[in-house]
C-alpha cells in the first residue's frame, strides 16, 4: 500500500508525439482513482508509465517513498490487469496465478497457500487446473485479478479490464472489483473510457482529454461541477445540455425564450455557454421556457425527452410517472443547477 | 406418397480426384517397394537380372550384413555406425537450427534494436547464399580451425537458418505484446520469458521446423562428403555410395543387395520422424491455445 505522486510526468513518444502533457497529482494510500477519457487521450500511456512499461520522458514519479522513474516494473511492487487479460496460454490457472511469486523465489508451499487464498477470494477454486482456453471471458478476468491479488502489491493498475465482457458481466465485475479493492485496501489506478465505470467505481476521477488533465475530483464534484464543457459533455449519460446564451446583469438570455435567472455569483457580461443536466429541468405549464419534444425514449424507470430548446438540441429526464408526448411544453429550469462556461476556452466560469 | 426414386447422378469428380491421388501415390511408392523386394536377392542375381519383382531369399542376410558387416577401405565402419552418424547430423542440424533461429528471432522481435529490420533483411538475403555457394570458404575455415573430421565441423557450418529465423519472427510477432509485459511485471527477465513463455508457446512451430530440418539434415550429401574423410564419420547417405565404390574398385560384383538394403534403412528414420511429429504437430494445432 502506498501513496503515488506524479510531479510533471509527461510522455513524448520517439516519433515526437506528445501523448501525455506534463501532469501532477497525488493518489492517497488506499484510494481508488479512475483515469477516464475518450480513446487515444493518453490514459494507457499514463498508466503504463506508472507500471514502468513505458519510459517517463518528463517529470518524476514516486510510489511510496521511492522515486521510481528508472526502476524496473518487476521492482515497483505493482500488479497490472490488462484488457485482453494477457494470461499465459500454456499454463494452468494455478501456474498463471503463481508465476509472479515463483519468479520472486517464494517457496512452493507458500505459493500453493497463497494461490489457494486468492482462488477462494475470487471463486476460482474449481478452475485451478484448467488452461485459459477452457475458461469463459468472466473467468479469465477473474484469473487476471487473481494474478494481481496474489502478489499483495502496493499498487493495482487496471487498463480497461472490463471492455471485453458483455454488459451484464461488466456490471457484475465492476462491483466485484470495487468490493475486492475495498477489502484489500490496495491503492488502485483504473483506466477506462466508460464514464459509468468511472462514476460508479472511483473515489476520485481524473478526466483526461488530448493528453491533458481536464479535471480531478470526486464523482459528485465532476458530475455537478464540471470544470469544462468537455467534462460536462463526457461525463453523464445523457450528457449535460449545452447551449449558447448571453449573460447580462446576472440574467441569462437564450434567444426565443424568457430570461432565466443566472446563478448568483456572476458579474460577467457577454456570450456564455450554458449547461444544465437533463434531470435539473421539470415540465411545468407555468414555466418560462418553451421546449419542443421530438422523441420520447422509454427506459422503464424513467423517460428521456429529446427535442429542441431555443434552437438547440436538448434532453429532459423525467420520472416514469410523468407522461409526455411529442409537441411543445413549458419547462422550469432549476437556476442553482445551471453551469456556465466560456464559449472559446470551454472552461467553467 | 409417390415412390419415385430419385437416383443420385453418378459423380465423376471424386473418381477423377482419387485416380490422380492413387497414381501419384503409386508413382512415389513403387520404386521404394521394388527396391525393398530387390534388396532381398543376392548380389549375383541382381547383377544378372536387374530389378526383381518377386521376393528373394536373402532378405535377412542382406540387411544384417548392411547393418553389421564392417566395410570400407579400412573395414572399420558398418551400417550401425553410419546410422549413428546420420542421426547425430540430423539431430544436430535440426536442433542447432532451431536454437539459433529462435534466439535470432527473439532478439529481432522483442528488443528494440536500432537496426532490427535491417538486420532481418541481411539475414534474409543469406537465403541467396546456400552452402553450395559458400562451400570453399566454409571448407577453408573449418580446415583452419582444425575441425575437419569432427562432428562439430560437420554440423556447425550448417546451422545458421534464415528460413527458421523468418518463421519464428513471424510467429513471435503474432504473440500479444501484453504477454511480455505481464511477464515483465511478474518479474520474469528476458531469459525467463523466453524459456518459460515463448518456447512453450512455440512448440507447434518448433515441431514443424524440426521435421523439415531433420529430413534436410539427414539428406545432406555434399558437405559431409567434403568435410569427413575419416570413414568413422561417414553418414548413411554417403555410405550407400561407398559400398558400390569399394566393390567396383575391388573388381568384384558390387553388393547391390546390401546397398539397396542400406537405402531402405536410410529412408526409415526420416519417415518415422515425420509420422511421429506429425501427430504431435496436428495435436498442437488443434489444441492450440494461443
Ligand atoms: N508507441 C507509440 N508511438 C507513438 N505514438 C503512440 C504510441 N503509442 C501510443 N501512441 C499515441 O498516443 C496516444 C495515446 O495513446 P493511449 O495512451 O494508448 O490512448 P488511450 O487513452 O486510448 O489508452 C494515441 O494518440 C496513440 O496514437
Ligand atoms: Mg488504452
Amino acid at each position: 500500500m502506498a501513496q503515488v505522486k506524479l510531479d510533471g510526468v509527461g510522455k513524448t513518444y520517439p516519433n515526437g508525439f506528445e501523448a501525455v502533457k506534463p501532469c501532477s497529482f497525488d493518489i492517497e494510500d488506499g484510494e481508488f482513482v479512475v483515469l477516464v477519457g475518450p480513446s487515444g487521450c493518453g490514459k494507457s500511456t499514463l498508466l503504463r508509465m506508472v507500471a514502468g512499461l513505458e519510459d517517463i520522458t518528463a517529470g518524476s514519479l514516486s510510489i511510496g517513498d521511492r522515486q521510481v522513474n528508472d526502476v524496473d516494473p518487476a521492482d515497483r511492487d505493482v500488479a497490472m490487469v490488462f484488457q485482453n487479460y494477457a494470461l499465459y496460454p500454456h499454463m494452468t490457472v494455478r501456474k498463471n496465478i503463481g508465476y509472479g511469486l515463483k519468479n520472486r523465489g517464494t517457496s512452493a508451499a507458500e505459493i500453493d497457500a497463497k494461490v489457494q487464498d486468492a482462488a477462494k477470494m475470487l471463486d476460482l477454486g474449481a478452475l485451478l487446473d484448467r488452461k485459459p482456453s477452457q475458461l469463459s471471458g468472466g473467468q479469465r478476468q477473474r484469473v487476471a485479478m487473481g494474478r494481481a491479488v496474489v502478489r499483495d502489491p502496493a499498487l493495482f493498475l487496471f487498463d480497461e479490464p472490463l471492455s471485453n465482457l458483455d454488459a451484464k458481466l461488466r456490471n457484475q465485475m465492476r462491483i466485484e472489483i470495487k468490493a475486492l479493492q475495498r477489502r484489500l485496501g490496495v491503492t488502485s489506478i483504473y483506466v477506462t473510457h466508460d464514464q459509468v465505470e468511472a462514476m460508479t467505481m472511483a473515489d476520485r476521477i481524473i478526466v483526461l482529454n488530448g493528453g491533458e488533465i481536464e479535471q480531478i475530483g470526486t464523482p459528485a464534484e465532476i458530475y455537478h461541477n464540471p470544470a469544462s464543457k468537455f467534462v460536462a459533455s463526457f461525463m453523464g449519460a445523457p450528457p449535460m445540455n449545452l447551449m449558447d446564451a448571453q449573460l447580462e446583469n446576472g440574467e441569462i438570455k437564450l434567444n426565443g425564450s424568457a430570461a432565466l435567472t443566472a446563478p448568483a455569483k456572476q458579474d460577467y457580461t457577454g456570450p456564455v455557454t450554458m449547461g444544465i443536466r437533463p434531470e435539473d429541468v421539470v415540465i411545468d405549464a407555468a414555466g418560462p421556457t418553451p421546449f419542443t419534444i421530438e422523441i420520447v425514449e422509454e427506459l422503464g424507470a424513467h423517460r428521456l425527452l429529446h427535442g429542441r430548446l431555443a434552437g438547440h438540441p436538448f434532453t429532459v429526464h423525467v420520472g416514469k410517472d410523468t407522461t409526455a408526448t411529442t409537441g411543445e411544453v413549458k419547462l422550469q429550469i432549476n437556476p442553482d443547477a445551471i453551469r456556465l462556461f466560456q464559449p472559446e476556452t470551454g472552461k467553467a466560469i | 406418397m409417390a415412390r419415385t426414386q430419385t437416383r443420385k447422378p453418378f459423380r465423376w469428380a471424386p473418381v477423377f480426384d482419387h485416380t490422380i491421388l492413387i497414381l501419384g501415390a503409386l508413382f512415389m511408392l513403387v520404386p521404394v517397394v521394388l527396391a525393398f523386394i530387390t534388396s532381398s536377392h543376392s548380389a549375383v542375381q541382381i547383377a544378372r537380372e536387374g530389378i526383381m519383382f518377386t521376393p528373394g531369399s536373402h532378405l535377412g542376410e542382406n540387411y544384417s550384413k548392411a547393418l553389421f558387416e564392417k566395410g570400407g577401405f579400412t573395414a572399420t565402419i558398418d551400417g550401425m555406425v553410419m546410422l549413428k552418424n546420420s542421426l547425430i547430423l540430423g539431430l544436430g542440424f535440426a536442433i542447432g537450427k532451431i536454437i539459433i533461429s529462435m534466439m535470432a528471432a527473439y532478439a529481432l522481435v522483442y528488443f528494440r534494436l536500432r537496426f532490427a529490420t535491417f538486420a532481418f533483411w541481411i539475414i534474409f538475403t543469406t537465403l541467396l547464399l546456400p552452402l553450395e555457394v559458400r562451400i570453399l570458404p566454409s571448407y577453408e575455415a573449418i580446415q583452419r580451425l582444425d575441425l575437419a573430421n569432427t562432428y562439430t565441423g560437420l554440423i556447425v557450418p550448417l546451422i545458421a537458418s534464415a528460413t527458421g529465423t523468418f518463421f519464428f519472427r513471424q510467429f513471435f510477432r503474432s504473440v500479444p505484446e501484453e504477454l511480455a509485459e505481464a511477464a515483465r511485471i511478474d518479474g520474469a527477465g528476458p531469459v525467463k520469458f523466453f524459456i518459460d513463455i515463448l518456447v512453450p508457446l512455440s512448440q507447434t512451430m518448433i515441431a514443424a521446423i524440426f521435421i523439415i530440418m531433420f529430413v534436410f539434415g539427414w539428406n545432406q550429401y555434399l558437405w559431409p562428403t567434403l568435410i569427413t574423410t575419416d570413414e568413422g564419420l561417414f553418414t548413411l547417405v554417403r555410405g550407400i555410395k561407398q559400398i558400390y565404390q569399394t566393390m567396383i574398385d575391388a573388381n568384384s560384383i558390387p553388393e547391390y543387395g546390401q546397398a539397396l538394403a542400406l537405402a531402405i534403412i536410410a529412408m526409415l528414420p526420416p519417415v518415422l520422424i515425420v509420422i511421429f511429429f506429425q501427430s504431435w504437430f496436428v495435436k498442437g494445432l488443434t489444441e492450440s491455445d494461443k
